[in-house]
Parts: structure tokens; sequence; C-alpha cells
């Protein structure tokens, strides 16, 4: 099992399409398993479908508290109603938070009324980058694109999550491309590569790839979000 | 081709339609189509075009008529209340013969409804709710590469049949990712040969031709018969010409599900979990709504014990499968609606109700 060394609250931002709630949830189950007090925060008021609350039952199972809408189970209210006991977590500081933004500037633009935990020691804020998508493919557009997070929320990438994939028809080449343009992120901005994103039927040939590349952090990820049918 | 990204299903049908030579979008907000307008506002200004957020989306389809008559290739796109609003526009459009490409990215209904996917909008994309005797032509894509690739042909269609065409897609394929080859722009050339291809256009009087009228309004009865008679006669052409569909395993089929659009392949995997019980079904996917595939029915073997539509709505399609049918099989209705996407075990169990099976 892979142990974390990351701070207590996790903030996950990142290009909308990057995988940050697949990323989110992933990283929440872990926590859970690891027998930590564990709480997923969903700030993504800007996405419609695809949110990690439609998980809320699964998470809850495992022992997880879901913060989200002011509506709770109701998924499909597109309000930007955020119930203030998401302060919660962030305020328990026995509790292992993981905080899914919403997608881009936009989305990432919540964090700012509450930012006073995001600036705190004990936070990390983590950009999930997809080298497969068109805006975040190069060195430029990804920089662009944390540029802006970071104007928009007033706070700096602590860590870059490499989470490159094609869905169903994603190849460990697609892992080492994301590796590739991470690392090269990872020395402009001195902000570390923290983790690389890789599903479970992948694992065995990444860990061969990567073995002799030093600090190659290797992230399990299972399919929480998306229906089996989707990728037939 | 370029190579494969990940895209989400609005950006790539808003980038498709660029490539396609849309260079004029008008539209107005609203869920679960938004990354449209916001691609349109920030990426048509980059290639010479232009993007209106109008006051509604009736403002939208009016600037959009006009756009159209002026002779651009013209794009709009909404969801499903927006395009209800939008359903006076269509039947003007129809009515003048102007070319037009509109996508509906369909959620539930009706009225406000909610904002997860629907397919509820079937009788008033295939039937229309506008007044007079007109169609839309209608396709129905079930991943993001098909409504990509679709939409270039949209824009032929449009301007070949001068009459609007939808691209139905719903919720979930708007909203969600999958890899996707985007096409290579056309040409500039060929854009410009667009519009020396429409005679018929508002393009001013300056090089001295006689003026173009576009209107409506026919005033003497025997006028505006003759007028939807050319309408009709284009109408029969596109039941003969625009059919399309897929089937999946109709020869060994005992039961026969009819899906479009995500549903078809939510339908898909039920198959595979009735073929793990032993029963085998087969599949009817229509890819073009108006004009229907009836004609795909015809190829059922009469061992089939029954016909089933499988809809996020209360069996609107069903009246088309009937059709088709023509009373050689039971038809039934397996859905969800308001926006809940049906399972493959739900179907599944639903295939097994109608067949009577207890396993």
């Amino acid at each position: 099992m892979m142990r974390f060394n990351d701070k207590r609250i996790r903030v996950i931002v990142g290009h909308y399409g990057s995988g940050k709630t697949e990323f989110a949830v992933n990283y929440a189950f872990q926590l859970a398993d690891q027998g930590k007090k564990t709480a997923l925060v969903d700030l993504d008021i800007a996405n419609p479908y695809f949110r990690s609350r439609e998980r809320q039952q699964q998470l809850e199972e495992k022992g997880i508290h879901v913060y989200s809408n002011t509506f709770g189970y109701d998924i499909t209210a597109d309000l930007p109603a955020i119930t203030a006991r998401i302060k919660a977590p962030l305020e328990d500081e026995t509790c292992h938070t993981v905080v899914d933004a919403g997608g881009d500037d936009l989305g990432a633009r919540i964090l700012i009324q509450f930012e006073k935990y995001w600036k705190i020691a004990d936070c990390d804020l983590f950009c999930v980058v997809n080298a497969n998508r068109p805006e975040t493919d190069t060195v430029d557009g990804a920089l662009s694109h944390i540029n802006r997070i970071e104007q928009e929320t007033k706070l700096k990438i602590t860590g870059l999550i490499n989470n490159t994939h094609l869905m169903k028809e994603t190849t460990t080449e697609d892992i080492m491309k994301g590796y590739r343009l991470c690392s090269e992120l990872s020395e402009i901005l001195e902000t570390p590569l923290k983790y690389n994103c890789c599903m479970e039927e992948l694992q065995d040939m990444l860990q061969l790839k990567t073995k002799n590349i030093e600090d190659f952090h290797l992230f399990k990820m299972k399919r929480y979000m998306r229906s089996s049918w989707l990728d037939r | 081709m370029s190579e494969k990204v990940l895209m989400k299903g609005n950006e790539a049908f808003a980038e498709a339609a660029i490539r396609s030579g849309c260079r004029y979008y008008f539209g107005y907000p609203i869920t679960p189509q938004n990354e449209i307008p916001e691609y349109m506002s920030r990426e048509l200004p980059k290639v010479g075009g232009s993007f209106v957020q109008a006051e509604s989306e009736l403002a939208a389809i009016s600037m959009a008529y006009g756009g159209a008559v002026a002779g651009g290739r013209v794009f709009v796109s909404s969801s499903s209340p927006g395009i209800a609003l939008m359903q006076e526009g269509f039947s003007f459009l129809c009515s003048t013969e102007i070319p037009l490409v509109i996508l509906n990215v369909s959620r539930g209904g009706p009225g406000v409804g909610g904002i997860q996917p629907g397919q509820a909008d079937y009788y008033q994309a295939t039937r229309g709710g506008g007044n007079g005797d007109y169609h839309l032509i209608v396709f129905a894509p079930s991943s993001i590469q098909e409504a990509v690739d679709m939409m270039e042909m949209a824009f032929r269609v449009a301007e070949e049949y001068r009459n609007p065409v939808m691209i139905l897609a719903d919720g979930l394929i708007g909203q969600m990712m999958e890899p996707v080859v985007l096409p290579n722009p056309i040409p500039d050339a060929v854009r410009e040969g667009i519009l020396k291809a429409k005679p018929w256009a508002l393009t001013g009087t300056k090089e001295g031709r006689p003026h173009n009228v576009v209107k409506s309004l026919y005033l003497k009865p025997e006028e505006l018969e003759n007028r939807i008679m050319e309408m009709d006669l284009k109408y029969q052409k596109a039941k003969e010409q625009l059919v399309r569909y897929e089937t999946n395993r109709l020869e060994e089929a005992e039961v026969v599900l009819v899906a479009y659009g995500s549903t078809a392949r939510i339908a898909e995997e039920a198959m595979e979990l009735l073929a793990e019980e032993g029963i085998q079904a087969g599949l009817i996917r229509p890819i073009s709504l108006w004009p229907f595939p009836y004609e795909a029915f015809d190829k059922i073997p009469e061992k089939v014990k029954a016909v089933i539509s499988v809809e996020l709505s209360r069996g609107q399609m069903m009246d088309d499968v009937k059709i088709g049918s023509k009373g050689r099989f039971p038809v039934g209705l397996s859905s969800r609606v308001g926006g809940i996407l049906i399972t493959p075990p739900e179907i599944a169990a639903d295939v097994k109700k109608v067949l009577g099976v207890e396993r």
C-alpha cells in the first residue's frame, strides 16, 4: 500500500477533463483504506455531470465523509450552492481531506472564498495534467493553464499529478509522454511531480518500463467515475 | 487527419463545426451545452468568424436565419427547452429553404425539466414543434467520434437539401470525454466556393444580378400549395437517400432492441448480459431519426419474439418502431426518464419481462 507524504488538506485543480475527479476519488479511497479519517469535498460547481458526489454512497460506505452542495444527494442541481458544512473537515486537524475543485481557472475560482484554509502550512495544491488534452499537450499550453489557475486563486501549486490517458485506449507510452511533460513543468515551476496515475491493467507494464527511473511515483487508479458501457 | 486527442463532447462538436467551415454562431447559454458557446466565443474570432450571444434562443435562431440567408455556414446549439424556443425559426428556415446546422444536446423535460441527459426531444426533433408541412433532417450520434464525423456531412446535407439539419446528441455525449480524431479543416478555397454555390443567397446586387427574394408568406393558396409540393419532393428524396442505421446480431436474434445515441451503447452491454443467460438479442441503431430507418425492420427474422424500443423517454421512438415493425412483432418499451440513464441490467430485466421468461 502506498503511503502518501502529503499535507493533510489536498486541493485538486486542473484543466477540465484532465481527470481531477477520478484522481480525487481514488485518492480518498486509498486514504480510507489506510485507516485514515477521510473527507472528500466536492467544490465542482462548473461541471454538471461526472461529479465526485455521484459516488457519494460508495464513498460513504467506506467511511469517507462527502461534502458537496447544500442539497446533498441532489447531484443534478447546477446551483453554485456550497454548504457551510464543508468547513468542518477543513478545520478538523485529524481529518485527511481531498478537495475536488472545478475545472480550469474559472472552476478553481471557488477556492477564493475559503482561502484561509489553503494558506495554512498543512495544505497542498495539486494540479492534474493530462498531456492528451489539446490545450495542455505542450509545456507552454500547460504552463499557461497553471498560471491562469494560480492567478485566479492567488495560490501556488505545490505538486503536479501526471494523469495522461486516452480512456480505454491508454498505453504506457501515453503515461510516459505525460511523465516527460510534467518533468519539464516540474523543473520550470520548481515544484515536484508527485504522482503518475496508472489504471490497474497497465501497472505491471509501467513498473517494468520505469524501473530505472529514480523517484517515479506510480499512483494506482481504479475506474470509479465511468460506467462500464461507456468504455466498451 | 490529426492525431488522437482527449476531448469533451461539446468541445469536439464546436471544433468540428469550425473545421467544417462554420464561421457564424449565435446562441444563448443553457446546460449541458455551455462549453459550445464558450468555445465558439473564444475560437471563432481567431478564424475570422463571428460569435454573438443573443438575448434569447428565439433571437439566436433569428440571427442564424439572417446569417444563413446571406449564404454563411451557420451553426446553432442549445438544449431541449432552448430548442423548444427555436421552433418558430426552424419552420421559417424550412419554408424558405435555408440551410443551417442545429445541435441539440438534449436534457430532461417537459418544461424546464432537469439538466441530466434525456431523449424526450424525439417528437420535437422528428415531428417538429413549428407549424406547417416541414421536416428537420435529424441525425443521432452515439459517440463523440461519430458526432465529429457527422458535422461536415450535416453542413453538406443542409446545403444540398436547402433544409436545416439537426444533430441530436444527448447530454451525456456532450459532457463525457472520449478519445477523438478531428477532421482536417476544409480548405479556404472550398469554403469560399460554398458561397458561390448558393445563387439564392442575399449577397447584394452590386454586380447587377436581379434581386433575390427570401419569403415564407404566400397569400395565394395555389402558390402556397405549389411551394409545399416542391418541398415535399425534396423530403421524399431525403427518405430515399438519407436513411442511416446500423444493425448488430440481427440474424441470430430472438429479441431485437432498438436504441439510438448513448442508449445504444447501454443496450449493447445489455445484449451481452442477456447472451450470458442464453437469450440472443439483436440491435437496430437508427442514426438518422428523420428519415427513420423503417427498412431496417424488414431485416428482422420472422422467428423474433419481440422488438423493444429502448429510450430515455416514454415511448416516443416506439411509435416509429411500431410503424417499422408493421405488426409483425409485439413491440415493447424499456425506458428510464427524468435524467436517469437506464442500466444494462434494467434493459435485460425488461427484455425478460416482455419475453415472459423467469430465469
